[in-house]
C-alpha cells in the first residue's frame, strides 16, 4: 500500500511539473513583447528596458520559468503585467468563491445522484425507474450554462423567488450568500447530478448481478437490505472514480456558470485576463485549475487505495 | 449456456431504441446543416431593424433577435458550425490518439508508460481549459475552437484504443500473427483495428457530444466563432438580456444544443450497447 501511495505522489508531481512546463511555454507564443503591449507602440527604449526589468521578461526564459514555477507552490504567482498587482492575494480570493460553488453542487450533485441511481437500478424493469433514467439521460445532453438560463427565466424572471445573479461572501452577509448560491449550484449540480445518476445505476446494477449479493439474498436479506450491508461499498468504488473527473469538470464549468451568474470566482477572473490579454494571470490562474485537478486526482487514487481492499493488498 | 449467448446476440443485433432516438436527432442536426448550404429563409447575419424582436410567426418561424435577424436561419447555419467543429475536433483526436493507443497497447513498456502519462497529462487539461487557454493566444476563433477542443479529446481516445488493443493482443490469434513472423504493422492493420473500430466509433460518438458542448460553452463565453456568424451558444448568450421578455430567444438555441448533444449522447450508448458484447440487454 506505501509503495502505491508512493508511485502515486512520484506521478502528480511528475505531472504537476510537466504541466507547468507546458503552461509556461504556451503562454510564451503570445506574439508580442508583454513590456511592449503594457506600454503601448509610443514607449521610448529606455522605459521599456526598465519595463522588461519591472516584469522580469529581459532574463533567460528558463530563469523566468523557475522563477514562475517555484513560486506556484508557496502561493506566490507574481506580479500582473497588465494591472500591475500582485496575482496572488486575487486567487487566493477568487478561489474561495470558486471553491464554494463546486463543493456545494458536488454536495447536491451526490445528493440526488445516490438515491436516484440506485432507485433506477434497483428498479431498472419498472416504469418508475426507466423514467428515472430518461430524465437522467436527458439532464447530461443540457449545458450547465443553459441550465442556469432556465433556472433564472423560471425562478428569477417568472417567480422572482431568487435574484438573477450576484454575489456576497457567506460572511458578510448570509442569508443574501444563501439566496445568491442556489441558483448557479443547482445549475452545476443538475447538471452533475444526471452524469452521476447514470453511474450510481450502472454500479449498482453491475452490483446487483454479483454472486456474493445473491448469496447474502439467500440467506433471507432483503433486496434493500442486501444492497445496503454489501453492495454498496463496491459500488462506491467505481463512482469514486466517476466523482474524481466530474468534481475536476465541475471546475471547469464553474468557469461558465460564474460568466451567466456574474460571480467574482476564479472562471471570471480567468476570462477577464484573457479578456485583457494578461499573460501572467491566465498562466497562473491555468495551472491552479490544473494543480486543483490533479489533487483531486491525487486524493481520489489514495482513497481507492484505502477503499479496495485488492489494490491494497495487491502492491 | 449457447442458447442464452445466441439470445445475447441476437439482443445486441436490434436497433435499440437508444440508437434510433440518437440517430434520428442526429439527422435532424445533419439534415439542418446540409439545408443551410442551399437554403435559409434569411440571410442569418442580415440585420432587418424594422424587424426587431418579434415572436414567432408565418414571416419568422423562430422570430428575430434584437437586430431583427431571423433566428430559424441563425440556428439552421449554427447547426453548420457545430458539425464543422465536432468534425475537425473529433478527427484530430481520431487521428492522434487512436494511433498512439495503439502503439501503447502493442509495444508495452516504455512507450506506454510514456504515452499514456502524456494522455494523464493532457487530462488535467479540460477542453474547455485548452480553448480558453488558445483564444488567449491566438485569439477567437472557430479554427482555434476546433483545435482545441480536438487536443483536449486525444486522451480518450489514446486510452479507449489502448485498452482495445490490450484485449485483442492477449487473443490466441495474435500469438499465431507472431509466430508466423508477421510484422507490428500487418498486425495492427489486419487484427487490430478492425476489432477496436467498435470501441472506436462509440468514442467518436461520445467525443462528438463533448465537442458540441464545449463549442458552446466558448461561443457563450465568446471565446468561438466570433460574430457575425451565427453560432447557437453565443445567440444563447445574447439572448440573455432579454430572458424577462423574449425568453424563447433563449430557448431555440438551447433547445438545438441540447438536440445535438442528447443525439449523440444516445447514439453514443446505443453503438456501445450493440459493440460491447459485455453489455447486452443489460441497458
Amino acid at each position: 500500500m506505501g509503495i502505491r501511495l508512493l508511485i502515486n505522489l512520484v506521478r502528480f508531481v511528475v505531472t504537476y511539473v510537466i504541466a507547468t512546463v507546458a503552461v509556461f511555454l504556451f503562454m510564451r507564443a503570445i506574439p508580442g513583447d508583454p513590456a511592449q503591449i503594457a506600454l503601448g507602440v509610443n514607449a521610448t527604449p529606455e522605459l521599456l528596458a526598465k519595463t522588461r526589468a519591472e516584469f522580469g521578461t529581459d532574463r533567460p526564459l528558463v530563469v523566468q520559468y523557475f522563477d514562475w514555477a517555484l513560486g506556484l507552490p508557496f502561493g506566490d504567482f507574481g506580479t500582473s503585467y497588465v494591472t500591475r498587482q500582485d496575482i496572488s492575494p486575487l486567487i487566493i480570493d477568487r478561489v474561495q468563491v470558486s471553491l464554494i460553488l463546486v463543493i456545494l453542487a458536488m454536495i447536491v450533485a451526490l445528493a440526488i445522484a445516490i438515491p436516484f441511481g440506485t432507485y433506477a437500478a434497483v428498479k431498472h424493469r419498472n416504469p418508475s425507474g426507466i423514467i428515472v433514467s430518461g430524465i437522467s439521460q436527458l439532464g447530461v445532453a443540457i449545458p450547465n450554462f443553459l441550465a442556469g438560463i432556465l433556472l433564472v427565466v423560471v425562478f428569477a424572471v417568472g417567480l422572482g423567488w431568487l435574484p438573477a445573479n450576484g454575489w456576497t461572501p457567506p460572511g458578510k452577509d448570509f442569508s443574501d450568500f444563501a439566496s445568491r448560491v442556489v441558483l448557479p449550484v443547482l445549475a452545476l449540480a443538475s447538471v452533475q447530478g444526471a452524469i452521476l445518476t447514470r453511474y450510481v445505476r450502472s454500479a449498482v446494477m453491475e452490483v446487483m448481478s454479483e454472486d456474493y449479493l445473491r448469496t447474502a439474498r439467500s440467506k433471507g436479506l432483503g433486496k434493500l437490505e442486501s444492497l445496503i450491508k454489501h453492495g454498496l461499498r463496491n459500488a462506491s468504488i467505481p463512482v469514486l472514480t466517476v466523482t474524481s473527473v466530474q468534481l475536476a469538470a465541475l471546475i471547469i464549468g464553474a468557469v461558465v456558470i460564474e460568466r451567466v451568474f456574474v460571480i467574482p470566482g476564479l472562471g471570471s477572473m480567468l476570462l477577464d485576463a484573457v479578456g485583457n490579454r494578461d499573460l501572467l494571470t491566465v498562466q497562473s490562474v491555468v495551472m491552479v485549475l490544473v494543480a486543483i485537478t490533479l489533487i483531486i486526482n491525487l486524493v481520489v487514487d489514495v482513497l481507492y487505495t484505502v477503499l479496495d481492499p485488492r489494490i491494497r493488498k495487491g502492491a | 449456456m449457447a442458447e442464452e449467448q445466441f439470445l445475447a446476440t441476437k439482443t445486441r443485433r436490434k436497433f435499440s431504441p437508444t440508437l434510433i432516438i440518437g440517430a434520428i436527432l442526429v439527422a435532424v442536426v445533419v439534415i439542418a446543416a446540409l439545408v443551410s448550404f442551399i437554403w435559409t429563409p434569411y440571410n442569418p447575419v442580415q440585420a432587418f431593424p424594422a424587424d426587431r424582436l418579434q415572436g414567432s410567426s408565418a414571416a419568422h418561424l423562430m422570430g428575430t433577435d434584437r437586430y431583427g435577424r431571423d433566428v430559424f436561419s441563425g440556428i439552421l447555419y449554427g447547426a453548420r458550425i457545430t458539425l464543422m467543429v465536432g468534425l475537425v475536433a473529433v478527427g484530430i483526436a481520431l487521428l492522434i490518439g487512436t494511433p498512439l493507443g495503439i502503439l501503447a497497447g502493442m509495444r508495452r513498456g516504455i512507450t506506454e508508460e510514456v504515452t499514456m502519462r502524456g494522455a494523464d497529462i493532457l487530462l488535467a487539461f479540460p477542453a474547455l481549459l485548452v480553448a480558453i487557454m488558445f483564444g488567449a493566444v491566438f485569439g477567437a476563433s472557430t479554427l482555434t475552437a476546433m483545435l482545441a477542443i480536438g487536443i483536449g479529446s486525444i486522451p480518450g481516445f489514446a486510452r479507449v484504443a489502448r485498452s482495445g488493443t490490450l484485449q485483442v493482443m492477449s487473443t490466441e490469434y495474435i500469438m499465431a500473427a507472431r509466430a508466423s513472423s508477421q510484422s507490428s504493422w500487418r498486425i495492427a492493420r489486419r487484427h487490430v483495428m478492425p476489432n477496436i473500430v467498435g470501441m472506436v466509433v462509440v468514442q467518436c460518438s461520445v467525443s462528438f457530444a463533448i465537442a458540441v458542448l464545449a463549442e458552446a460553452a466558448l461561443s457563450f463565453l465568446g471565446l468561438g466563432t466570433p460574430p457575425p456568424v451565427p453560432s447557437w451558444g453565443r445567440m444563447l448568450q445574447e439572448s440573455q438580456q432579454f430572458l424577462g421578455t423574449f425568453p424563447m430567444l433563449a430557448v431555440w438555441p438551447g433547445s438545438a444544443i441540447a438536440i445535438a448533444v442528447l443525439g449523440f449522447t444516445l447514439l453514443g450508448d446505443g453503438l456501445r450497447d450493440r459493440f460491447d458484447p459485455k453489455l447486452n440487454g443489460e441497458r
